[in-house]
């Protein structure tokens, strides 16, 4: 591990220029070229991208490069068996390089569940193209036509001929310093239905490593010289510091203190005198007046604002919903909220930089390391070719590790010191200096008509995204938006974040309607569902679970009851049935969970199980008690103690159903299978009890009211 | 950072101790505010123990003190001067993997990881006191660690297979 300097990142050069060969020798270089952003955004054929590039070298292995990162959610592994699965190559024979900001792919970020419908899809066709040519070599060195190669195991072999000849990868291309770009139009990857290695079962490729605690993450990681910093946050969102005085952190042996402007920090020979000598900082902060949470609500409804980044706005109008009102049969209008939850990833937020003759190199944990070399090319002043930014393994992310801040604060730290500097978040800082799942407000109106039908919706959302606003019922008169507020706490991505609220507010409100109807809740959503793809998950999963048609909420009264609840997002289609059980004591007890999850044609068949399995665990947390808790802009609860995310008594059976589409193109399964269990368990909860939650948490000391 | 020498004379200069880690003895300073999660890692480059939280709330630091697994974050290193530790990088035997370890890769029981040497830790230790585990009693053993992954299911897969891999390894003919 060595802080290289001068050399120029490979996304910042032209593609035939790139030192591949210096790097990783001599081989066969193939090039998809990059897709940069057009004028009008993504565009057809998904967002912007920085191509791929596959290195097959004289070893006979194939390297292959992906901007995204490896944060839990198994891409490492999905990413390799499609190139192996093109290459016909053993997974051990390939070797991907991810989210290393020198020689990777430019890449937006490892969020919105991307990495199957983009980078996969670009080292199939890479890895098509690749052995495209390599069939030719072979083809002219064994001297029979390319039709007649067959590439497999490392080989490249006569098909008809087992003594025709043969000849490994590595001696095809012996010597060659050869860079092929790749034309798309005419590269075709292998189709889904005819892999042998991608989507079959496959062990994950760190398992050895991290069984054996030799795998390395961030806070890891160690070099010569390093010291350990610490950086000084306010107690409380927004203040402004007044008064320092350091002068008893400074005394304490070895300990430098580091101001620029507003930045204030300490570094430290060992990380107890980095956090003595936080403590040791005598600060005087001016806080303004911020909401608590019980009054959050009108204060999101009182403070809209314009949107920031992550924001997506949606402004969708068909019909007229007024008109609809008028001549409804009956109308509905009920308020639906989520809180602010935190990602508390199990490896809290850490940075380590080193700076070599003006060239710095941090190694983060983030899911953007392309944006974070240019927040650190900004806040340094320094061009982005002097900046790499390396992703090591990283003890998860679900959107929580997008910020640049403690990149840009390790690297300043570690440039006034003049030595590596290490920053390692404690678990408090974790959960009061990340941001926050947004607080969502959600208000839904509907009606119906004289034949019992959806005639209007309307669907208004404040301080939470568009994704899943949208519905998947055929309704003639919509009007679907949001709005962004202002916030009182830092907020930011999250897995799933809008569409866990959007369908939360949607799929508990059509329940609503149809128990006011006296519709079996599965009947009614067959009846709407205009997505043939999603009916056919609610029929699997509720045939699954063996549903019994019926109006809720359930009539026998004896406690126990049953909820569904659908989604459709980012191309992904779930379907979520829960059973419960309120007995007297009110004490809500989750009896069972199936899932069922449709993303096209499926790549890496456990890791999608895995993946659903523990996004539902993470839903749950949100679902029943996860709460930040806030007052005068200072979080009340950061400890596992007092914010309580789901344990292993806490989780109940999980019965996932994955519905393989080899027909279609893949999609991401990290995201969308999280939003249908809040709202399936509120239903079942009225279901069983007759009592109708309209909040997230649903039920933060377990009892329901 | 260079790992302190291993230790060879049995009597210390003022203040020292001998770790014993994975079978070697390490003279460390034993101040009381020492903990062992922060000489494990930071000065003896054991660094598979992990920091969650530091506060006895998440597991990721368990480690195997005399066989029984104990919150590295909440355990001070004067107290366990004379005892046995292992980490998770001495639970192998060589290449060998433990049942756990090995029950762990075919049940793929993690997905960022940063949890399983605590999860692995808990297991081995309740397994030793109890071999053959009620799913009940896996759950309630390993409560006190934290997947936020929610790898849960198949941690509890994995922890079962390792029972019938342990009990039929103890079962077998030598
Ligand atoms: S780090 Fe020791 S219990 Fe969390
Ligand atoms: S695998 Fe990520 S915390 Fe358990």
């Amino acid at each position: 591990m060595t802080a290289a300097s001068s050399v120029v990142p490979f996304d910042l050069l032209p593609v035939k220029e790139r030192p591949y060969f210096e790097h990783y020798g001599p081989g066969l270089v193939v090039v998809l070229p990059a897709k940069r952003p057009g004028p009008s955004g993504w565009g057809e054929g998904g967002p912007p991208h920085g191509g791929a590039w596959i290195h097959i070298g004289e070893d006979g292995r194939a390297r292959a490069f992906s901007g995204k990162v490896e944060v839990g959610q198994g891409t490492r592994t999905a990413l390799s068996l499609v190139v192996a699965e093109e290459l016909r190559l053993p997974l051990s024979s390939v070797i991907l390089t991810m989210g290393d900001t020198d020689v990777c792919p430019w890449d937006m970020g490892t969020f919105g569940s991307r990495s199957m419908p983009d980078p996969a899809q670009h080292l199939r066709t890479t890895g098509a193209a690749a052995r495209a040519v390599l069939e030719r070599l072979a083809a002219a060195r064994l001297g029979v036509p390319p039709q007649e190669i067959e590439v497999e195991g490392g080989e490249a072999r006569v098909r008809s001929r087992p003594d025709g000849g043969s000849v490994s990868l590595g001696e095809l291309v012996r010597g060659h310093q050869e860079v092929v770009i790749v034309d798309p139009a005419t590269t075709h990857p292998e189709p889904p239905s005819s892999w042998t290695r991608a989507g079959h079962p496959v062990e994950d490729v760190a398992s050895k490593e991290v069984v054996t605690g030799r795998r390395r993450y961030t806070s890891d990681l160690q070099l010569p010289g390093m010291l350990h910093g610490k950086i000084l946050f306010p107690p409380s969102y927004g203040a402004k510091l007044r008064k320092i005085d350091v002068a008893a952190a400074q005394a304490i042996p070895g300990v430098v203190v580091v101001r620029e402007g507003e930045f204030v920090g300490v570094v430290a020979p060992d990380m107890m005198s980095a956090r003595a000598a936080l403590r040791a900082i005598r600060a005087e902060w001016e806080s303004s007046p911020q909401p608590s949470d019980h009054e959050i609500v009108e204060f999101l409804r009182q403070h809209l604002a314009e949107g920031e980044d992550f924001w997506d706005v949606l402004q969708h109008e068909t019909g007229n919903v007024k008109d609809a009102y008028a001549s409804a049969a009956a109308s509905f209008h009920e308020t639906y909220t989520t809180a602010y939850i935190a990602h508390s990833p199990l490896e809290t937020h850490a940075a380590l930089a080193a700076w070599q003759d003006g060239r710095v190199t941090v190694w983060v944990g983030t899911q953007t390391p392309f944006r974070a070399r240019d927040a650190l090319s900004d806040a340094l002043g320094i061009p982005p070719s002097s900046v790499r930014v390396i992703v090591p393994p990283t003890g998860s992310g679900f959107g929580g590790k997008h910020a640049a801040e403690l990149a840009i604060g390790t690297a300043r730290l570690a440039k006034d010191v003049g030595h590596p500097v290490r920053v390692v978040y404690s678990r408090q800082e974790e959960f009061t200096q990340a941001y926050f799942r947004p607080m969502a407000v959600i208000d839904v109106r509907s009606s119906v008509g004289k034949d019992r039908a959806l005639t209007a919706w309307e669907f208004h959302v404040l301080n939470a995204g568009s994704a899943a606003a949208r519905i998947p019922y055929r309704v003639a008169n919509q009007k679907i938006d949001n709005q962004p507020t202002e916030s009182p706490l830092p907020q930011g991505s999250y897995r799933a974040l809008a569409a866990t609220a959007n369908n939360f507010a949607r799929e508990s409100h059509v329940d609503e309607v149809a128990a006011q109807l006296g519709f079996d809740p599965v009947e009614f959503r067959l009846r709407h569902l205009a997505d043939d793809r999603l009916a056919t998950v609610l029929r699997a999963v509720t045939e699954h679970a063996g549903w019994n048609p019926r109006p809720s909420p359930a009539p026998a009264r004896d406690g126990q009851g049953r909820g569904v609840a659908v989604g459709l997002e980012k191309g992904g289609r779930v379907a979520t049935f829960v059973e419960v059980e309120v007995p007297d004591d009110r004490h809500l007890r989750i009896e069972r969970i199936v899932t069922g999850y449709e993303c096209g044609a499926i790549v890496h068949p456990s890791n999608l199980r895995s993946q659903v399995e523990g996004g539902t665990v993470m839903a749950l947390g949100g679902a029943l008690f996860e709460a930040v808790r806030f007052q005068d802009g200072r979080v009340l609860n950061p400890k596992f103690s007092e914010y309580r995310v789901p344990r292993f008594q806490d989780v109940p059976p999980i019965e996932v159903l994955l519905l393989d589409r080899k027909d279609l193109p893949s999609q991401g399964g990290g995201e969308t299978p999280l939003i249908a269990l809040a709202p399936a368990i509120a239903n079942a909860i009225f279901d069983a009890a007759g009592t109708r939650l309209r909040s997230l948490p649903l039920v933060p000391d377990g009892i329901v009211p | 950072m260079t790992a302190p020498a291993p230790a060879s004379a049995p009597s210390h200069p003022k203040g020292l101790g001998t770790l014993r880690v994975n079978g070697t003895g390490y003279d460390v300073p034993l101040a009381p505010d020492r903990n062992l999660l922060y000489v494990l890692r930071e000065e003896l480059g054991l660094t598979g123990t992990k920091y969650g939280c530091g506060e006895g709330e998440c597991g990721a630091c368990k480690v195997l003190l005399d066989g029984v697994a104990v919150r590295a974050c909440q355990t001070s290193v004067g107290e366990v001067v004379g005892h046995a530790i292992t980490t998770i990088e001495g639970l192998a035997q060589g290449e060998e993997f433990h049942p756990v370890q090995t029950a762990f890769v075919e049940a793929g029981a993690f997905q960022c990881g940063f949890c399983t040497p605590g999860m692995i830790l808990q297991a081995v230790s309740l397994l030793r006191q109890n071999p053959d585990p009620s799913e009940d009693e896996i759950r309630a053993a390993l409560n006190g660690n934290i997947c936020r992954c929610g790898g849960y299911f198949r941690i509890v897969a994995a922890v079962q297979r390792a029972s019938t891999l342990l009990r039929s390894a103890a079962e077998a003919p030598p």
